[in-house]
């Protein structure tokens, strides 16, 4: 796995950083050059490493081997409190017997800034998360959305090198978790802070970062730009990970040019393949048409802006989506053909699973 | 000597919503308890009370009239102003030393690995539960005079030259008092740790606080009501302590617990005996009430 | 990165010495072949133990003890677990109030309750009596039974009940198959609790005990008054073995800081 290469040095560089805890391999191999002002998720189901790799960052975790290296220097030896990152923990962390102001002010305090300077790093800190009239309250007096961005207020006013962000928003509703995601992002472009989040949440990796590193089993399972592992998933877990897909079992066909064929659905295959092969296309992808792979439409949701369809094939069982755009949609029971276009789909060998 | 005397009481489930046949349950469920109370508790308090204003003669004995004279005795008899600050002294100091000595020793032990942590904690707080009659022979034993434990060991090290004298002495009973008051602190601090985020500390090292920054701005301030409660308990206890005064401290040592039971099973003056406990009651309540609420409104703002 | 540095493990090691120094002597001393006191440097002998049969003081009052910590904190429970159902189940008027008063044991000072009982029985005719050494323990070992009972009631989720009733369990049974099962630990440890309460009391014990009504520890307080010597700590090292037998079983059972913190059991 080679990261795409960056005009820029590395601000952070992980070697082929691996932790054990006893006989159990958290994470393995690990290698990642982070350009200066990149945002990067790393994204995989709990378990995976990902939280494991960021206290390796943070130094609260050593390295069972490889080396990590910030600006050039090998962080092996740099105690936590010597490394100047800016961290946001999935509980926020705030001292509670501090008040937001306060919180905000301890790194200062620990950089021995003086009190004039302090206080006007910390209004302004407050008052990019737009907190400035909050300076008073008591962590445990203020509601999730704001005692994180007091956290976030708090890991950046010490102008940290890098910013990590651990589930920052795995805390939050929904609806408020989206404006989060939007004003993280704002503030992240606007300081140029570069920026490592952890999430499981693939929407918010998708949505958030220059570049997704994709962990399974302490394994980096893919990275990439977000369009680039959505719609070119290297390995099966990616592309099950990131969205929905539907798997349809098809083969080559002989002859030349070979042809691909999925029931009545086929297109020119590419060179090399041979025999039972793996169509995976994503739901949204499939459209209905006059040819194609012949289905049945076994149940029809409404889902307000787009209808999904479960639909029955020869080759497996489909998942449609189709947005609402006010035409006509297939009922239950009805007989369709789903077609798609042969970029919008990803092959591999074998049948499918 | 009791256990865990006034650690917080979990807040009971919002009651469930009653069955309507069994509306009435509540009153012949709860009602067994409260006569029991009521006859055992609150009337002889209230008898108690009582006693101390009646009179007492050496070979009359109790009459039951209302009289002040055991509440005047007490309030001009310098023996008695001797005794409660003599209770009240070594009170305070055990109170001191549990705190300073409990406090680190909760927080290392909350540091430890899973199993040492949970032997410890056997061995710290199992104490608790061993009669305090045969804890304070152990001191007595190892206080024992000239040929005491502790003052081999002591001179043995270099620390002391001439034994000191433990035995019958406030130093002594305080030392033993410490010892039994100690679970009661450590439990207490040990439960405010429990409730600490684990990542505030790796939030104060990353913005680049040190260890003893972080004991000090982060942890202390956090655990401190934990302290504070902890201290409350073993005031209360130790001011109200009896077996400890009273095999290491001896006939001579007397504090408001010992002198009430001369009152009552030696002098067999009871109205006075009764003055002595009613004025100790009525005393720690005042104090513990007023902690509890000094604390209470300190913390008020920060821990809900 | 939580590891304690070695000055914080010799504080460590002298606190735990400090701790276990007057139970290691009481112990080591019961072992002495000497007929005095005396740390046992030439030989273990376990004559002082044998010498216990022979002073039957401390026998009988090991049984009344015993008994007398059995019962009372049975009876306790007898009380408490009604009691605590009800407060954790139904809005019943002055709750605090409630509570404050079934606590109040733990609040005011042994002396002080041993004061009142010994003034309120002996007016009763009853001074000296088991029945009154009864009374006196049910009332003082209540709050522990009480605690870890409404621990356990308060913890446990409602939709349990609700669900059996609706699968028709009701009155007793309900109690019998669902609510008793699931609150027992708290239960078991409010009584093992309460037993060592009683077991250990002394402060108010020895305002009522009469001779014939002694418990352990009284009859070792005042044995202690008059003289120390290697037959009492032999006593104390059975005392200590009994309680640290129940605490390795209450630890193992349900972890000893949230027995003792009243926490309940889940």
């Amino acid at each position: 796995m080679t990261t795409p290469s960056r005009s820029a040095a590395p601000l952070l560089e992980l070697d082929r950083v691996a932790k054990a805890f006893g006989s159990h391999v958290a994470v393995e191999d690990f290698n990642l050059a982070v350009a200066p002002g990149e945002f990067i998720s790393f994204l995989g189901p709990s378990g995976c490493g990902k939280t494991t790799t960021l206290q390796m960052i943070a130094g609260f975790l050593a390295p069972s081997r490889g080396t990590i290296r910030l600006e050039g220097r090998d962080l092996t030896s740099v105690h936590p409190s010597k490394r100047g990152l800016g961290i946001v923990f999935q509980s926020y962390a705030l001292f509670p017997h501090m008040n937001a102001a306060e919180n905000v002010a301890f790194g200062l305090e620990m950089q021995r800034i003086g009190k004039a300077e302090r206080t006007e790093r910390v209004r302004a800190a407050l008052a990019m998360v737009g907190l400035a009239a909050y300076e008073d309250r008591h962590p445990r007096r203020m509601s999730g959305g704001q005692q994180q961005r007091v956290a976030l207020a708090r890991a950046l006013v010490i102008r940290p090198s890098m910013l990590l962000l651990d589930e920052p928003l795995s805390n939050l509703d929904a609806k408020l978790r989206e404006e989060m995601q939007i004003e993280l992002r704002q503030i992240q472009r606007n300081l140029g802070t570069t920026t490592i989040l952890v999430t499981h949440d693939q929407t918010e990796a998708l949505s958030l970062s220059d570049r997704i590193v994709v962990m399974s089993k302490g394994r980096i399972e893919q990275i990439g730009t977000p369009q680039d592992t959505y719609e070119r998933p290297a390995s099966a877990f990616v592309a099950q990970f990131l969205g929905k897909t539907n798997d349809f079992a098809a083969r080559i066909e002989g002859g030349s040019p070979a042809r691909i064929v999925a029931g009545g659905w086929s297109a020119p295959a590419p060179v090399g393949l041979r025999g039972p092969v793996t169509i995976s296309v994503r739901p949204e992808r499939i459209g209905f048409a006059e040819t194609g792979l012949p289905a049945r439409v076994a149940a029809r949701i409404f889902q307000g802006n787009h209808w999904l369809f479960q639909c029955e094939t020869e080759c497996g069982p489909a998942i449609v989506v189709r947005p609402n755009d006010g035409a006509g949609q297939p009922g239950e029971g009805e007989t369709v053909r789903l077609a798609w276009r042969p970029e919008d789909m990803s092959l591999s060998a074998g049948a499918a699973a | 000597m009791s256990a865990a005397a006034t650690t917080a009481l979990p807040a009971a489930a919002p009651a469930a919503v009653p069955e309507p046949r069994a509306s009435r349950a509540p009153l012949w469920l709860i009602l067994p308890a409260v006569m029991l109370f009521v006859g055992i508790v609150l009337v002889p308090l209230a008898m108690t009370v009582l006693l101390s204003f009646h009179d007492w003669g050496q070979y009359k004995g109790i009459e039951p009239v209302l009289t002040l004279k055991n509440w005047q005795e007490i309030a001009t008899d310098p023996y008695y102003a001797e005794m409660f600050g003599r209770t009240l002294r070594i009170a305070l100091i055990t109170t001191l030393v549990t705190a300073l000595l409990g406090t680190p020793e909760a927080y290392i032990l909350n540091r430890m690995s899973g199993r040492w942590r949970g032997l410890f904690l056997l061995l710290i707080l199992g104490p608790l539960l061993i009669s305090v009659v045969a804890r304070t022979l152990g001191w007595a034993l190892l206080f024992g005079g000239a040929n005491g434990l502790a003052n081999k060991l002591l001179m043995s090290l270099g620390l002391i030259a001439s034994p000191l004298p433990f035995l019958f002495t406030e130093t002594g009973v305080v030392i033993a008092l410490v010892h039994v008051m100690m679970p009661f602190m450590v439990l207490s601090v040990w439960a405010a740790l429990q409730r600490l985020d684990p990542q505030v500390e790796h939030a104060a090292m990353s913005l680049g606080a040190g260890p003893l920054t972080i004991i000090r701005r982060i942890v202390l301030p956090q655990v401190m009501p934990g302290v504070l409660s902890g201290a409350i308990i073993v005031f209360s206890l130790s001011a109200s302590a009896f077996a400890t005064p009273a095999i290491i401290g001896g006939r001579r040592l007397k504090v408001a617990a010992t002198l009430a039971y001369d009152e009552f099973l030696n002098t067999l003056n009871w109205p006075l005996g009764a003055a002595v406990a009613v004025l100790l009651l009525v005393g720690l309540i005042l104090i513990v009430v007023g902690a509890n609420a000094l604390v209470e409104r300190r913390y008020a703002e920060v821990f809900r | 990165m939580s590891r304690n540095g070695p000055l914080a493990l010799a504080f460590h090691g002298l606190f735990v010495t400090f701790m276990l120094a007057p139970i290691v002597v009481v112990c080591l001393v019961a072992f002495t072949p000497e007929g005095f006191l005396s740390l046992p440097t030439n030989g273990f002998s376990l004559r002082w133990f044998r010498a216990i049969a022979d002073y039957p003081e401390f026998v009988h009052a090991f049984w009344v003890s015993l008994g007398l910590g059995a019962l009372s904190s049975l009876v306790a429970l007898l009380f408490a677990v009604p009691a605590a159902l009800a407060l954790t189940r139904y809005k019943v008027p002055g709750r605090g109030a409630l509570q404050a008063l079934f606590l109040s044991p733990l609040m005011i000072p042994h002396v002080v309750l041993g004061v009142a009982f010994l003034r309120f029985f002996t007016a009763l005719s009853l001074g000296g009596t088991f029945l009154a050494l009864l009374a006196a323990h049910i009332v003082v070992v209540f709050p522990f039974a009480f605690r870890l009972t409404l621990a356990a009631a308060a913890g446990l989720d409602p939709a349990l009940e609700r669900a059996a009733v609706s699968l028709g369990a009701g009155g007793f049974t309900l109690f019998r198959r669902v609510t008793l099962p699931l609150i027992l630990p708290g239960v078991v440890s409010g009584w093992a609790l309460a037993f060592i309460q009683s077991f250990d009391d002394l402060t108010m014990t020895v305002f009522l005990a009469a001779p014939g009504t002694e418990t352990l520890p009284v009859r070792m307080f005042l044995y202690i008054q008059d003289n120390i010597d290697p037959l009492v700590t032999s006593v104390s090292a059975c005392v200590i073995a009994v309680t640290m037998a129940f605490l390795v079983v209450l630890d193992r059972l349900y972890g000893l800081d949230r027995v003792l913190a009243g926490k309940g059991t889940d």
